[in-house]
């Protein structure tokens, strides 16, 4: 098939940018978005222009580093997918395709489609963590039963890749999806509950200073998010939350 | 300079405690005052960074990523081996240590894998303290499940992500050392060369990917927890970033690169579909639990498949071909790796591959849904199940156990699992070889540790399944704290280590004067060009099965490449902005190197063994015939490589491995 793509362009952090049009001809269906990604980038090389910056990793959908917002989406159009997990097939011949950054005040651009997702970080260190020495010198792992359902419950929480689509879909750009899905992954476990109630209260603090805006509850980022994370970890991490300024 | 393992003196089940009782340690005030860099941040990396800074340590770690936490352990899937004998089916260390190095087709150091055995329980304590949801049973305990080459149940796991929730793990223990200040964290920058000071490792140079500068960085030891080098087949499981840079850069500056030759390749990927392809993706070795390995018996309906006229689920029963179960009745569909691959390769090589290519298998879940079915319809009391019934119950649970693993392959083939075979082929995964170490985990160069994947330890010629999440974890939270401690003692009065000396002038030199030449060399062929190039010539000539004449043709090839590339690669852009053109030129030019050395031991190393097959070294009769023919009289050593400028002038060391514990056998699973 053959493509006309808009592409978001942009120097640095601090010069300005620009959507630029490119042709790409003869993509294969079978080709994963960043596959064609690639195959425009060695057109580029080949002609004396510089290539597109973008993040990308693993490439199966797990590190959490691709991030584009394609035709409006964060990740494009598919479900439960990220952008290297994307295929051709979801578009037709002659399809023009938008391809931005993510855009949120707290992920300011680097470079092209490449955003800084380092507020992420702060936030994560700010309490997303159980504070146990890793001297190895714990319990044994059997002497602490979890419901199966706690534990799947958790899982489902914690397969959060941190990928920042929940903001980037977010009329607010707000994070919750993301601090909610962590909170909810210690809250659901017995070892997480010694410092629930500084845990929340501090991450919670940290994604306000970072700039992120609040939850409305329009969901747009649960539909985005490439993992399922439900809007629950939102509701519970509002629970924590309130539970812990009583 | 000869190899000194330095494996402590005694029974091998005291080793490890009696080396504890005795190093000299630091104390905790004398801590604070000692820098310990590490590069990378996956599971052995980041568990290092984290266990050495809460132990007092000053730590600055390294990944090219924007955040520790997508190192590539979080694309692990099926699980992590631990010597717990939850299910009570037999398991202990010694049992664990056995598999392992009978695993490795015995080409391990004995100690080093007892330790790793020996620690491996205390890694599940830890990451259940940590807020890791592996999976549990009904009664809340935790669940294990099997993998290739053992008989017991040991695999701990989290649905299919298991890298990723002890990757997360670690990095949570990271994230509050660096909220502690305990580390200094540096993401999006890459290591570009070690800076050595008398003779002993003191810092690194690295570039910020973000702005293109270049820095300086001083410690009093350095660890390499960089990973594996599997890229240098263009094609693999690898993440897209994935090189051996760190790793080989300190191989130029005197550490040994040991075993290159023994390379994982997984059996269980998804197979190539056109040139244009970036990477392979695994499928989880833990499907081989449930999914039965077949191609078609008779030639006809193999044409009728790839011509799209017959469908697989339309092969009955007596004209499938289960190869595995055929061949290898004890453990069928769960035998090693390295037997799995060549098993497929030899049956596509015969013709008997299922795709256009010619290049894959099925996997077929069939029998289990089938089997689950009866079984979920025995609990809920269904009376008489019809077919279609027993059908969604089974279904459900193989959605239950590997949900994300079908989907994947769903999104990427286009084609449901559910109701037709998986076509798999195998793939590059895993690097057994890499820096040599001594049992503390050191280099040949004083001060410079390798931990994890980079490192060429435990798994001699082959890794077992669920291993190498237990080996990252086993160095960087239980191993390396200790060991590292005996070493930085005798710097407790050393002092900061400054980085305005003529060694660190000299390190930044080279590597800006590397910069440059890429920046300016405006040649008329991208960076990936040469890569895909050296790909076709590693995977063709170096690949699954390999001979003299093909390996000294891969020799000379790779360095005509490589010699190509200096001329004729182009780099867009400048130096001094984020460039990912220029950070894949670098690490191009590396494994242009190493995969040269890669062949080049390959070639050495003349006999058969795990995942190194050499065709001249096969069993010629008996029951064993075609198998793998191992040579331990001559070949029982480690090959332990001293860069000498080119890599086809490298010079060989041998470390003899003695095995004291375990009788040398040949592997059968038959």
């Amino acid at each position: 098939m053959n493509l006309t793509l808009k592409i978001w362009r942009q120097k640095d952090a601090k010069s300005k940018g620009k959507m630029v049009s490119y042709q790409v001809n003869d993509i294969s269906e079978h080709m994963s978005f960043l596959e064609m990604m690639d195959v425009l980038n060695e057109q580029l090389i080949n002609e004396g222009q510089e290539p597109i910056a973008f993040d990308h990793d693993c490439r199966e959908g797990i590190c959490g580093m691709c991030s584009m917002y394609i035709n409006g989406e964060a990740h494009g159009p598919d479900r439960g997918v990220t952008t290297c997990q994307l295929h051709m097939r979801s578009f037709k011949d002659g399809d023009t395709i938008t391809i931005e950054p993510f855009r949120a005040k707290a992920f300011p651009v680097i470079k092209d489609l490449v955003v800084d997702r380092s507020a992420f970080e702060r936030i994560q260190q700010a309490g997303g963590f159980i504070s146990v020495n890793t001297s190895g010198n714990t319990q044994d792992a059997n002497a602490i039963p979890i419901s199966k359902h706690a534990a799947d419950e958790a899982m489902d929480s914690a397969t959060c890749i941190g990928c920042g689509a929940c903001v980037a879909s977010c009329k607010n750009a707000s994070a919750m999806l993301f601090v909610g899905a962590k909170v909810s992954q210690y809250a659901l476990l017995p070892q997480g509950q010694i410092e629930a109630t500084d845990r929340v209260k501090n991450m919670v603090a940290q994604m306000d200073l970072e700039g992120f805006g609040n939850c409305t509850n329009t969901g747009a980022c649960e539909v985005e998010c490439p993992k399922g994370i439900s809007l629950e970890n939102i509701a519970r991490m509002n629970r924590e939350l309130m539970k812990a300024n009583l | 300079m000869s190899l000194n393992s330095k494996i402590p003196q005694g029974p091998i089940k005291d080793k490890w405690t009696n080396y504890k009782n005795s190093i000299n340690l630091v104390n905790p005030a004398n801590k604070r005052s000692l820098d310990i860099i590490v590069v990378g941040t996956g599971l052995a990396g980041g568990s290092a960074a984290a266990t050495l800074a809460e132990l007092g340590y000053n730590v600055k770690a390294f990944c090219y990523q924007d955040s520790p936490r997508r190192a590539h352990s979080i694309a692990a899937q099926g699980g992590i081996n631990a010597a717990k004998n939850y299910q009570g089916d037999g398991d202990s260390i010694y049992r664990l240590f056995y598999d392992t190095v009978k695993g490795g087709d015995y080409r391990s150091r004995e100690a080093n894998v007892y330790r790793l055995a020996e620690v491996s329980a205390n890694i599940i304590d830890q990451c259940v303290a940590q807020g890791v949801p592996f999976a549990r049973d009904y009664g809340g305990l935790l669940d294990n499940r099997s993998f290739g080459g053992v008989l017991v149940s040991r695999t701990f796991y989290a649905k299919g992500q298991t890298g990723q929730q002890l990757l997360l793990g670690a990095y949570s223990a990271m994230n509050r050392q660096i909220a502690r200040g305990k580390i200094e964290m540096h993401n999006r920058h890459e290591m570009l060369d070690v800076v050595k000071i008398d003779g002993k490792a003191r810092g690194i140079i690295a570039r910020n990917l973000v702005t293109g500068e270049i820095e300086r960085h001083s410690a009093h030891a350095v660890v390499i927890a960089s990973g594996g080098y599997g890229n240098v087949y263009f094609l693999s499981t690898n993440a897209m970033g994935s090189n051996a840079t760190a790793a080989w850069k300190v191989h130029k500056k005197g550490a040994y690169f040991a075993n290159p030759c023994y390379t994982q390749i997984h059996p269980t990927c998804i197979p190539r579909s056109g040139d244009y392809q970036s990477k392979l993706t695994l499928m989880s070795e833990s499907l081989r639990n449930d999914g039965r390995i077949w191609v078609p018996k008779n030639i006809e309906d193999v044409k009728a498949i790839r011509e799209g006229k017959l469908k697989p689920v339309d092969i009955p029963e007596e004209n499938r071909d289960y190869y595995l179960e055929r061949r290898y009745p004890a453990f069928g569909n769960l035998v090693p790796r390295d037997v799995a691959s060549r098993a497929a390769k030899e049956r596509c090589d015969a013709g008997y591959g299922v795709n256009a290519t010619g290049e894959a298998v099925f996997l077929d879940f069939k029998s289990a849904i089938e089997r689950y079915g009866n079984e979920q319809a025995k609990i809920h009391n269904i009376k008489n199940p019809s077919k279609a019934k027993i059908t969604e119950l089974g279904a459900a649970v193989i959605k239950e156990k590997y949900g994300n693993l079908f989907q994947m392959y769903e999104k990427i083939v286009d084609q449901d699992p559910y109701k037709t075979p998986m076509m798999i082929y195998p793939a590059t995964h895993y690097t057994m070889g890499g820096l040599w170490v001594d049992y503390n985990l050191m280099t040949t160069v004083p001060g410079l540790y390798c931990i994890g994947e980079a490192n060429f330890s435990d798994h001699g010629a082959n890794r077992l399944g669920a291993s190498a999440l237990m080996q990252g974890l086993a160095d960087g939270y239980f191993v390396l704290p200790y060991t590292i401690g005996d070493y930085l003692s005798n710097d407790i009065r050393t002092g900061k280590i400054p980085t305005d000396t003529p060694e660190f002038d000299e390190a930044e030199k080279e590597v800006k004067e590397r910069i440059n030449f890429f920046i300016n060399n405006n040649g008329s062929h991208s960076v990936d060009h040469f890569h895909k190039r050296l790909g076709k010539v590693m995977w063709d000539k170096v690949g699954m099965a390999r001979n003299a004449k093909g390996l000294t043709e891969a020799m000379a090839e790779i360095k005509a490449i490589r010699e190509e590339f200096w001329k004729d690669v182009k780099v867009p852009g400048t130096a001094n902005e984020m460039n990912p053109e220029l950070e894949k030129a670098g690490r191009v030019a590396d494994f242009l190197e190493l995969g040269e050395l890669f062949a080049k031991d390959a070639l050495m190393r003349n006999e058969s063994c795990g995942g190194h097959f050499r065709e001249e070294s096969v069993e010629l009769e008996g029951e064993q015939k075609g198998e793998a023919k191992r040579n331990d009289k001559d070949f029982a050593f480690v090959a332990a490589w001293e860069y000498k400028g080119e890599p086809a002038d490298a010079v060989l060391h041998k470390e003899e491995l003695k095995f004291e514990n375990i009788e040398l056998k040949q592997r059968s699973y038959k």
